[in-house]
């Protein structure tokens, strides 16, 4: 299963990805497991500047926006 | 050019409403279509434009281009860059931090995030088409020197200190580092993408501002048809000292984004509001809010919070003093 974790100060847009995330996913029959993470200090830790960004399995794979789905959905597809 | 908004705006109030151009509700009512439609259209066609240009700007090239930057060129540069990076206020914190843990001093960190809410292309294309360039030219010199020097003062006083632990731990390694990885180089962006960008850009702030306009402008229209001329000129007119510091106060608990407040701005002056007291009350507005100020909680200390909120506050009324006292000759 993948770890999933949106990281943002909990605005409105990270809320947004991380609803998006979890849809796309059990559209396509994907498991995942979708966190949010708001302390700033990991947010730090993963060197990210513009939220909200996106984390699978400890791979920072986007960051500045609420991603699109197709972009989504290839992450959820790929091994 | 502009000739056709008001034309949209004759047509609609007097021919289609039936309103009388005489009567207070069909002023009030006019200034609102006219605003309204106007800077709906500009601020598609600009958001796009700008857009389309600083695609390939973001935040860490910044941070990597100021990481090397004396400092005494940086707060200028911090600030400027403030200005025209586009960045969700909600990404201040990571922005802060991602700035101290390269190293870069808070004073300049400060620079970028005080003027960033203050000048944005959406303030500036509705301070153009609102109430003309001298006036946006000012705006944004003021903005800036605002950016600037408050961190040149916040430095001055080595205000380092009262960050929160694991803040001043990473800028200290930050600045022991010596910034070696240098994340991305700049490439070109290919057209495609650029419009790709801009469009999603678009579309994201105008959902975003467009509500703020109908609000900023609403006020506006009912201030312009409803408050008696010469009611503002006479009580809050230039003779009040206590007028500058009293709008800035009143702009703290008000907030809102530069697009809310500058069709409010524009009435209030057109109402006699003298020009100083008017920037004052906008600059408090958009730039100190409490909600973003108990978020910076989490990266300094109290006293840090209000020495910059202070620093906000003596600054905006002197802005407002100044631009009274000068205001003559504008």
């Amino acid at each position: 299963m993948k770890q999933i974790k949106v990281l943002g100060s909990g605005c409105t847009k990270c809320t947004k990805t991380a609803e998006l995330i979890d849809k796309l996913a059990q559209e396509s029959g994907v498991h995942v497991n979708v966190t949010k993470e708001t302390d700033p200090q990991v947010i730090m830790g993963y060197g990210v500047m513009s939220t909200p960004a996106v984390v699978i399995d400890e791979q920072l794979v986007h960051s500045g926006s609420i991603p699109h789905r197709d972009q989504v959905q290839t992450w959820l597809t790929q091994e | 050019m502009f000739a056709i908004f008001t034309q949209f705006a004759d047509w609609l109030t007097y021919s289609i409403f039936g309103l009388s151009p005489d009567s207070k509700l069909g002023d009030a009512v006019h200034f609102f279509i006219e605003d309204v439609s106007k800077i709906y259209a500009l601020l598609i066609v600009m958001i796009y434009v700008v857009a389309l240009l600083r695609a390939s700007l973001n935040v860490e090239h910044v941070r990597d281009y100021l990481s090397g930057k004396n400092r005494g060129i940086g707060y200028l540069l911090g600030s400027g860059f403030g200005a025209i990076t586009p960045f969700c206020s909600c990404s201040s914190i990571p922005v802060f931090l991602g700035f101290t843990s390269a190293g870069i001093p808070v004073g300049i960190t400060m620079s970028f995030l005080l003027t960033s809410p203050l000048i944005n292309e959406v303030a500036i294309l509705l301070l153009m088409s609102l109430l003309g360039w001298k006036f946006t030219l000012l705006y944004v010199v003021i903005g800036i020197s605002v950016g600037t020097l408050g961190g040149f003062f916040l430095d001055s006083i080595k205000a380092e200190r009262w960050l929160q632990s694991f803040a001043a731990k990473a800028l200290a390694q930050g600045q022991q580092n010596d910034q070696t990885n240098h994340s991305q180089t700049a490439t070109a962006m290919p057209l495609a993408q650029r419009h790709e960008f801009a469009k999603d850009e678009t579309l994201e702030i105008f959902s975003r501002v467009w509500k703020w306009v109908i609000i900023g402008v609403g006020l506006g229209a009912a201030l312009h048809g409803f408050v008696p001329d010469g009611w503002i000129e006479q009580y809050l007119g230039d003779g009040q000292w206590w007028s500058v510091p009293a709008a800035v106060l009143l702009g703290i608990p008000l907030y809102s984004n530069a697009t809310g407040v500058i069709p409010v701005m524009e009435s209030l002056i057109i109402n006699g509001l003298p020009i100083g007291t008017t920037l004052a009350f906008c600059m408090s507005t958009v730039a100190a809010s409490f909600p973003e100020f108990i978020l910076l909680k989490q990266v300094m200390q109290w006293r840090l919070l209000a020495t910059v909120f202070l620093l906000l506050l003596v600054s905006f009324t002197v802005v407002g003093w100044i631009f009274n006292a000068f205001s003559s000759f504008l």
